[in-house]
């Protein structure tokens, strides 16, 4: 037990060792949210005056919660990918090869990606306070573990996904007609009940429209702006974990 | 868990025992029925060309890939049901890179024996002592990647020698190295098994390499086609390696073959092979007496590669590898993890 920990700690430490050292990671990882949030974000604000509707305040306070989803989507889903061509070419053929079970790698895995997840949506909820969102300790806490979700619900995604497909150019399709649309409907960048009819249905079916919901919730404190109550969301998210999980681990232990 | 490193309970004496060893990808033989047996503290060779097992054979053994049937075990431990006991009694330098580039050395040495669950205090003592093995004391709070090739080289056989293993497998570890790089990381392999009690299994296609071996298999197309000493693989040939282009190779093959105990091999090119068994003697005898005129001539002694040419009928070098052996090997390289 105590090596089974000592395994998931190796594997935890390696990921956030290295994601301290790559500054320009830690950079870019909120840079393109930033540029979401205040170039696009804005640009599509100032057009609500010209087609009319008015609001245009409203709604990047509304685009606020899921450009904070944004990095935790993305962060998650490469880093669990990452295991792949780490399998193939780098340090985890060190791990594989090591006294440790292969689900102290996968969790070891999952916790780094949601560590990394947590740090940066962290870093976008400092900008809160420009658009007039208020966070408070206990709201960021409370942001901290609707980040914690999302990111595990994703990262077991990206294992999942990972043990199947072995290409790296598939990992360019992937993020293309997956994580894109994943994102896209979400609900992060427009509210999706006064969509059409499909997409609201596509919603229904991506687990991030849960996460970025739950996120929307916590940070406006707005009942009008919620698609499902907040229960729900978490229970889904959970419901998701476990499943993904218990997939993903099976999965990655074929051996090959 | 108790210290499996000390554990003698196997009988044959024999560290290594492979049974059958069988290994389909999709229906393709990568392993075909081998089995053979590595005695303690000796140094092992496989010795073959590219895809022709040696990779996939040492991934079975170390636990990274299961085998479609036969038998495997280490140590005494089966690779079936004791994976963790073997895995601790294994030390592994993999033929791709598996170091952290963004870790300094230490910090790579460490993570090593968090794994292998050595205390903080031994592995300080540790980690220096296999610093200095492989001569990087003193570059061990640089990052991996400011290493060079064999500084990295350097680095992993030292990481696979931190938990002290009873056997360490080094799969192709000179491959992408320069030649003095090279040489010097045999050095360091000849100074290893001097001064410690260690078993060394490892993989090379580089014929010269693998002489420092007490015993080769050689293998080819997932079979071993010979086991024994280099001495006794180089004895098989029976005398010294003549090469030489004439006039008129043909008739020159032709006479050849006529005088006594001469039996000419191979026409690569231009060129005919042949062995005799004492060519201080053969070369002047037939320079006077050969019926075409000859334009050069060599007499070397046999190396490994002859013994592969000999057993195949192909150079282990060859560039051109057949349709099947580029099949294998791609999906070798698919499958292999």
């Amino acid at each position: 037990m105590k090596r089974e920990l000592a395994g998931i700690y190796t594997v935890w430490l390696r990921d956030i060792k290295r994601y301290l050292r790559d500054r320009p990671r830690v950079i870019g990882s909120f840079a393109q949210p930033v540029l979401f949030l205040f170039v696009l974000g804005t640009g599509i604000a100032s057009s609500f005056n010209v087609f009319g509707g008015g609001g245009g305040k409203d709604f990047l306070y509304f685009m606020f919660p899921g450009i904070v989803g944004m990095p935790v989507l993305f962060t998650s889903f490469f880093s669990a990918m990452s295991i792949v061509w780490d399998r193939e070419f780098g340090f985890l053929r060190e791990i594989l090869v090591a006294p440790v079970s292969r689900i102290s790698i996968v969790v070891g895995k999952l916790l780094g990606g949601s560590t990394i997840a947590m740090i940066q949506g962290s870093i976008i909820l400092m900008f809160g306070p420009l658009l007039g969102v208020q966070i408070n300790f206990l709201i960021f806490l409370k942001v901290l573990g609707i980040v914690f979700l999302i990111a595990m619900v994703i990262s077991n995604m990206g294992i999942m996904l990972a043990s199947v497909i072995k290409s790296m150019q598939a990992f360019q399709v992937i993020t293309n007609f997956l994580l894109m649309p994943m994102f896209f409907l979400s609900g992060a960048l427009f509210p999706l009940n006064q969509t059409v009819e499909w997409m609201n249905i596509v919603s229904k079916i991506n687990p991030l429209s849960y996460g970025i919901d739950a996120m929307r919730f916590t940070i406006l404190n707005d009942l009008s702006l919620q698609l499902y109550p907040l229960w729900l969301d978490i229970v889904v998210l959970v419901f998701l974990i476990i499943v993904f999980s218990i997939i993903g681990t099976f999965l990655f232990n074929r051996q090959d | 868990m108790n210290d499996i490193n000390t554990d003698k309970n196997y009988k044959s004496g024999n560290i290594i025992e492979v049974k059958n060893l069988v290994k389909e990808f999709k229906g393709l033989r990568a392993v075909d029925n081998i089995s053979f047996s590595v005695k303690e503290d000796e140094i092992f060779g496989f010795l073959g060309p590219n895809g022709a097992g040696k990779t996939t054979t040492i991934n079975m053994i170390c636990t990274l890939l299961s085998k479609t049937s036969g038998s495997i075990t280490l140590n005494g431990h089966s690779v079936d049901r004791e994976r963790n006991k073997i895995r601790n009694c294994i030390g592994m330098v993999f033929q791709d890179p598996s170091l952290d580039d963004r870790l300094t050395a230490l910090e790579n040495l460490h993570f090593h024996g968090l794994l292998y669950n050595i205390p903080r205090r031994t592995l300080k003592k540790r980690a220096e002592e296999v610093l200095g093995i492989v001569n990087l004391t003193g570059r061990e709070n640089s990052l991996v990647m400011t290493y060079s090739g064999g500084m990295r080289r350097r680095l992993e056989i030292a990481r696979g020698l931190l938990h002290y293993p009873r056997v360490l497998f080094l799969d192709e570890p000179t491959l992408g190295l320069d030649p003095q790089t090279r040489n010097k990381i045999w050095d360091y392999i000849i100074r290893l098994r001097k001064n410690r009690k260690i078993t060394i299994f490892l993989t090379s296609h580089y014929m010269e390499e693998t002489e420092i071996c007490d015993r080769i298999a050689v293998i080819d197309r997932g079979k071993i086609i010979a086991l024994d000493s280099p001495e006794n693989l180089k004895n098989m040939i029976g005398g010294d390696i003549i090469t030489l282009t004439s006039e008129d190779n043909a008739r020159l093959k032709e006479y050849a073959n006529r005088m006594d105990g001469i039996e000419v091999h191979n026409i690569k090119e231009d060129k005919i092979r042949f062995e005799v068994k004492n060519s201080s003697e053969f070369i002047p005898k037939l320079i006077k007496e050969s019926p075409v005129k000859i334009l050069s001539i060599t007499a070397r002694k046999p190396t490994l590669n002859d013994v592969f040419l000999e057993l195949t009928g192909r150079e282990i070098r060859e560039e051109s590898a057949s349709l099947k052996d580029n099949m294998r090997m791609r999906i070798r390289r698919r499958m292999r993890h």
